[in-house]
């Protein structure tokens, strides 16, 4: 069966705003998705080395903002949760469910590997010093029109497209 | 008024509510093509804009939604999550992220997006995106100086430029625009199409027409505080605007009477120092701002009470009443004459000398048994301060 076509952009940017504004006028908050890669982390060191984490500054904030209780318990975790749900749910009816491999046309398997692994790398990192991503910062940010949040967002842009001529052979 | 967390919808329920949006998240991205990293950095290299698009499209809408929202009274902006700003820190994470983006072909939101349909780069730029959090942990101590550094609190864009709300949105909405018709341009340019990036045909027409609409929105909803405080400065508007006014003896009486006059609320707009030396009974320590607030002005919403506004001069209580009553609160009353007027007629009353008609013996008779008799209730009433807020502000952000 043939993929479904893609929505009309400015439809699917209308949907994506109304569902922000309802997010922030239920529970006074934005989207994310970085934060939730946080929760699992922070999790994870606190079970494999929970003497290690007890003694670090980073893991001792996180529970010092988020308070007690497993980080998993947390909005934006269920959030990305229901993500993994809806986007396996929107690709099963428009027939995008298949395991691939997306790459540029004059680039290996094994470079794509490498760079989305470093592209993930240096997102953990940034969004930690951007407090946010594209989500949390930059959308959530533009919607309560937030000084950091649209500083975020233009950074983001602007490193970007700095750095896209560099690795302009991964791509096209 | 929103949020409707904590009081309306509990914490617990809010985790069910963010499984749903979660979902709705997903469905949207995954729909408009947000899983695709060929699609995503298209962006970056000119040949497909959808990013920008649904990107700024979300932004523009959401922006003007809280506006909106806002400006009918139906949000509380004091409560929403606001991210903060450190400035080299979200400069250089942008900067980090930006390159993470062309390298990696994803963000965060779109890499769960992208695995949930199988994507093994998704999968693979998740983990990195995990071990990157580590690093970040790990080298925290490092870090700390910078990502601490320039701390400005939670200030808005506009706010920071000094420029009024509506402005700014305006602005960001044919920036928009702009962009969008600029990567129109350039799409077709790197794609080598004939065709007129924007032509005259009803679809184009229509997003133009809507994007003006809400550009043109961006001044229908003004910031509720600035337009009404700006409002009450036009000495000749509020002079003329109808408000009820209590005569001082007919307040004295209320508060002398407390039996048959509980109904009594006064909202005391003088500063707290004033309010903490001499408060009235039956009275609560109110602000411009409460006004504005999703829990204090529950007071002021309260019916089959007598409400009164009490200020040092009757104008300051005429603002605030206007106020009050543009904000659509009914039945507010003023004290006439203000405290000082009341102070001066009751509290420092000088009887009348020689009181000729039976009228001036009455008033000369109450008012003396309201200045023996107030300044003990005065006594006895313990100043409350300021209205008491329960809610904090939501902690959000990632």
């Amino acid at each position: 069966m043939e993929e479904t076509k893609y929505m009309n952009p400015y439809l699917a940017g209308v949907a994506l705003g109304l569902l922000l504004l309802i997010t922030i006028y239920i529970t006074g908050r934005g989207l994310g998705a970085s934060g939730a890669f946080k929760s699992y982390a922070v999790t994870v060191v606190e079970t494999v080395a929970p003497s290690h984490a007890a003694a670090s500054k980073f893991y001792e904030d996180y529970s010092k903002d988020h308070g007690s209780g497993s980080p998993l318990m947390n909005w934006l975790v269920f959030e990305v949760t229901g993500v993994l749900i809806g986007a396996f749910l929107s690709g099963l009816v428009a027939n995008r469910l298949n395991f691939k491999l997306e790459k540029g046309p004059h680039t290996t398997a094994k470079i794509r590997i490498a760079g989305a692994l470093a592209g993930g790398l240096l997102w953990g990192i940034g969004s930690q010093f951007g407090r946010g991503c594209t989500s949390g910062a930059a959308l959530s940010g533009m919607a309560v029109m937030s000084f950091g949040g649209i500083i975020t967002m233009f950074a983001i842009f602007a490193g970007a497209y700095a750095f896209a001529y560099f690795f302009r052979k991964l791509w096209i | 008024m929103g949020p409707l967390v904590p009081d309306i919808i509990s914490n617990n329920l809010n985790l069910i509510v963010a499984l749903v949006i979660g979902i709705l998240f997903g469905v949207i991205l995954e729909q408009a093509g947000f899983s695709s990293s060929k699609k995503l950095v298209g962006l970056f290299y000119g040949y497909d804009f959808t990013v920008l698009r649904v990107f700024f499209t979300a932004g523009i809408v959401a922006m003007i939604g809280v506006m909106a929202l806002a400006h009918y009274g139906l949000l509380d902006i004091n409560l929403i999550y606001i991210n903060p700003t450190f400035i080299w820190s979200a400069v250089i994470g942008g900067f980090i992220m930006g390159l993470g983006f062309v390298v990696g072909g994803f963000c965060p939101g779109t890499s769960v997006c992208a695995a949930a349909i199988g994507k093994i780069d998704a999968l693979v730029f998740i983990g990195g995106a995990f071990l990157g959090v580590i690093v970040f942990a790990e080298g925290y101590p490092l870090f700390e100086p910078l990502y601490m550094a320039a701390n400005l609190g939670i200030p808005t864009f506009y706010q920071i430029l000094g420029i009024p709300q509506s402005i700014f949105a305006f602005t960001m909405v044919v920036f928009a625009l702009f962009a969008f018709w600029v990567a129109s341009i350039v799409e077709n340019k790197v794609n080598h199409i004939e065709r007129a990036p924007i032509r005259l045909t009803p679809y184009y027409l229509g997003i133009a027409a809507i994007g003006i609409l809400m550009a043109a929105s961006a001044f229908t909803f003004p910031e509720r505080k600035a337009e009404l405080t700006q409002l009450v400065e036009d000495t000749n508007f509020v002079q003329s605007y109808q408000v009820n006014t209590i005569s001082t003896d007919e307040f004295a009486l209320c508060l002398l009477k407390t039996r048959e006059c509980d109904k009594l609320q006064i909202f005391d707009f003088r500063s707290e120092e004033n309010y903490k030396k001499m408060s009235l009974p039956r009275s609560i320590l109110f602000s411009l701002e409460n006004m504005f607030e999703k829990e204090p002005n529950l007071l002021l919403n309260l019916k089959h009470k007598l409400k009164v506004f009490i200020a040092d001069d009757e104008w300051t209580e005429r603002k605030m009443a206007i106020i009050a009553t543009e904000l659509g609160y009914k039945k507010i009353n003023i004290l006439k004459g203000g405290l000082d007027g009341f102070k001066e007629q009751i509290l420092n009353f000088k009887p009348i000398e020689n009181p000729k008609t039976t009228d001036e013996i009455d008033t000369n008779r109450f008012r003396s048994e309201a200045k023996r008799i107030i300044p003990v209730l005065i006594q006895n009433h313990k100043p409350t301060g300021p209205v008491e807020r329960k809610l904090k502000r939501v902690i959000g952000g990632c």
